[in-house]
């Protein structure tokens, strides 16, 4: 079990590696990649049961299906320092002949990677079909799934939230970046949503709240008590209360870079704020 | 000519529904999911017999194409039911990114399709769904022809490892195909052989391209007619070969000449071997309610209709 320190560690590399990928190809989204590096490497080191390799089943394992595809970087870091892929892969993020697709994609056989994701709002259903799968299969597994709070506009994911509490889909723990931004400004400038947690309550689910989304502790200590509440006869959603952009001062509480990549000056900025630990790709 | 005989008529759905029972029986992997249609898709069967195996997702088409991806990863078989229009156009894009580019082993079946469904009217007819579906890479597009094909249809796809579509009926219409058939995906049927025209049907218009290749046949002129129950991947083989032999050839099917059948056999010939072609299909326009008699009548769907482009199809050689 690695220690928080090690953790620690692993999620200031991930910053890093987020920035260089960005920057390199001059596109892609930092800001949701940044906030959502606790969760990752909590989630890939700690937080679930992982088999050694990659099959695109997993049975015998837990299972994370990632719906708001845009924040890839984060999720291309998390995988190749999990072991799922060459770490200099990273080197390949948005570029011609890369398995490292702009949105995540099963297309090129990326291991780590079991649906394609960007078009929003799909990832829940996604996530409550391989739970399905699961109890079928008698594998007592859990499946993970995290989504945007802008992204919660896709009705679809109402359609998932209404079937999965009805039906006790609740081997499923969905969390939600609540980071109060997307493209065009904060999401109550954009589309104001309300409680988001009395509206999932409403619909059956049991929902408890990461107050500190960008704390790794917090995240650990609010995921195992998310996995108390699962096999409970209720679908469980976590609220991560995160920070845009977090660990980079000036991409924090903004959403000027949902999808923007850093200058050179810009990069040197965030990278001396996140010192190199693991060793850059 | 050959001659084939109506068993019995019967709808195409439930050539559906009795495949999938079959499958239920046969293969521990296939699942089925509706979208509150049980009975108009005739999944009866398969419920009462695999009831943990069978998902009622209620009024919610792009839940329950996203579900069906999610349970493939796991080796499940989703079967998905609803009417061609809500298998389609209304979640095209939960099709395109979780099943068609996530290369999941989905079959989305799919009634109620063309002008047949009648009287509802235009708002559940659909006669674009084979142009959207056969643009998606990696799709198959299956639309056979009566119950038994159907049936043979359903249980093959199982065994394809990709995403599929079935495209089929409500009407009850001929029943003429063998109850023993083995389905070949991809491989055209050939139906009757002739010299100077070929017929190129799928679907409900092949019992009738049949009938207008009876009533050729009393004015001496000898009409080939294949059967394309998969529009992709297309046989161009049996086609090609065919127009070598008659050098013209009529295209029939249930859906607009954009993007149907016809295009895609155009296509193949123009690339391939240049030859005259006329198109039976409804012409860039919504239904409407009707009989699905009057409607075939009235859209230019019938023996009658096959029978006047082979006319015509004939004078361009």
């Amino acid at each position: 079990m690695p220690t928080l320190q090690e953790l620690q560690d692993v999620t200031v590399q991930t910053r890093r590696d987020i920035l260089r990928m960005v920057h390199k190809v001059n596109s892609g989204h930092p800001g949701g990649s940044l906030g959502c590096a606790e969760f990752f490497v909590a989630l890939y080191h700690e937080v679930m049961a992982l088999k050694e390799g990659f099959d695109m089943d997993g049975d015998g394992e837990d299972l994370f299906f990632l719906s708001n595809g845009h924040i890839s970087p984060v999720f291309y870091s998390v995988l190749a320092r999990r072991g799922y892929f060459p770490i200099e892969e990273l080197n390949t993020f948005r570029l011609i002949n890369s398995r490292l697709q702009g949105h995540p994609t099963t297309h090129e056989g990326l291991p780590g990677v079991r649906i394609a994701s960007g078009s929003l709002g799909q990832g829940m259903s996604v996530a409550i079909g391989a739970a399905l799968a699961k109890k079928l299969n008698k594998d007592e597994h859990l499946i993970y799934s995290l989504h945007g709070d802008g992204e919660l506009q896709e009705g679809q994911n109402w359609e998932a939230i209404m079937y999965a509490a009805g039906n006790k889909v609740d081997n499923l723990i969905a969390t939600i970046d609540l980071n109060g931004q997307q493209i065009d400004g904060s999401t109550d400038a954009v589309l104001p949503m309300g409680d988001v947690k009395k509206k999932f309550e409403a619909f059956g689910w049991d929902v408890l709240d990461i107050k500190e989304g960008n704390s790794i502790e917090a995240i650990l200590k609010g995921m195992q008590e998310a996995k108390n509440r699962t096999g409970k006869g209720k679908p469980v959603c976590i609220l991560l209360h995160t920070i845009m952009g977090h660990g980079v001062d000036f991409m924090m509480h903004t959403h000027a870079w949902h999808g923007k990549a850093p200058n050179d000056e810009q990069l040197a900025v965030g990278l001396e704020q996140n010192p190199e630990t693991l060793g850059d790709y | 000519m050959k001659k084939y005989t109506d068993t019995g008529k019967n709808d195409t759905r439930s050539g559906f529904g009795a495949g999938l029972a079959e499958l239920g029986r046969t293969n521990p992997n296939v699942v089925a999911l509706c979208a509150d249609l049980i009975g108009s898709l005739k999944m009866q069967e398969f419920i009462a017999e695999n009831p943990e195996r069978f998902f009622q997702i209620g009024i919610a088409e792009a839940n329950m194409m996203g579900i069906a991806a999610g349970l493939t990863i796991g080796g499940k078989i989703p079967f998905t039911g609803t009417f061609a229009n809500f298998s389609t156009g209304r979640v095209y894009d939960q099709i395109r990114q979780s099943i068609a580019y996530s290369d999941k082993n989905v079959k989305i079946c799919a009634s109620h399709a063309g002008l047949t469904l009648g009287e509802d009217g235009a708002t559940h007819q659909i006669l674009e769904d084979i142009g959207l579906m056969k643009m998606l890479p990696g799709m198959t597009v299956i639309n056979p022809c009566d119950y038994n094909q159907t049936k043979a249809a359903t249980i093959a796809i199982a065994d394809h490892d990709g995403p599929v579509y079935l495209r089929f009926g409500r009407p009850k219409v001929a029943n003429f195909t063998a109850a023993d058939q083995t389905f070949e995906i991809g491989k055209a049927i050939m139906l009757n052989e002739g010299t100077d025209v070929t017929i190129v049907a799928t679907g409900h218009l092949v019992w009738e391209a049949l009938i207008a290749a009876e009533n050729l046949e009393n004015q001496g002129i000898s009409a080939e007619v294949i059967n394309i129950h998969t529009i992709k991947p297309l046989d161009e083989t049996a086609i090609l070969n065919s127009v070598k032999k008659t050098g013209c050839i009529v295209t029939a099917e249930e859906h607009n000449f954009l993007g149907g059948l016809g295009e895609s056999v155009a296509r193949t010939l123009a690339i391939q071997h240049p030859t005259p072609q006329e198109f039976v299909a409804t012409q860039d326009t919504f239904g409407e309610s009707g009989t699905p008699a009057q409607l075939m009548e009235k859209y230019g769907l019938n023996n009658k209709a096959i029978e006047k482009a082979v006319l015509k199809v004939i004078k361009r050689k």
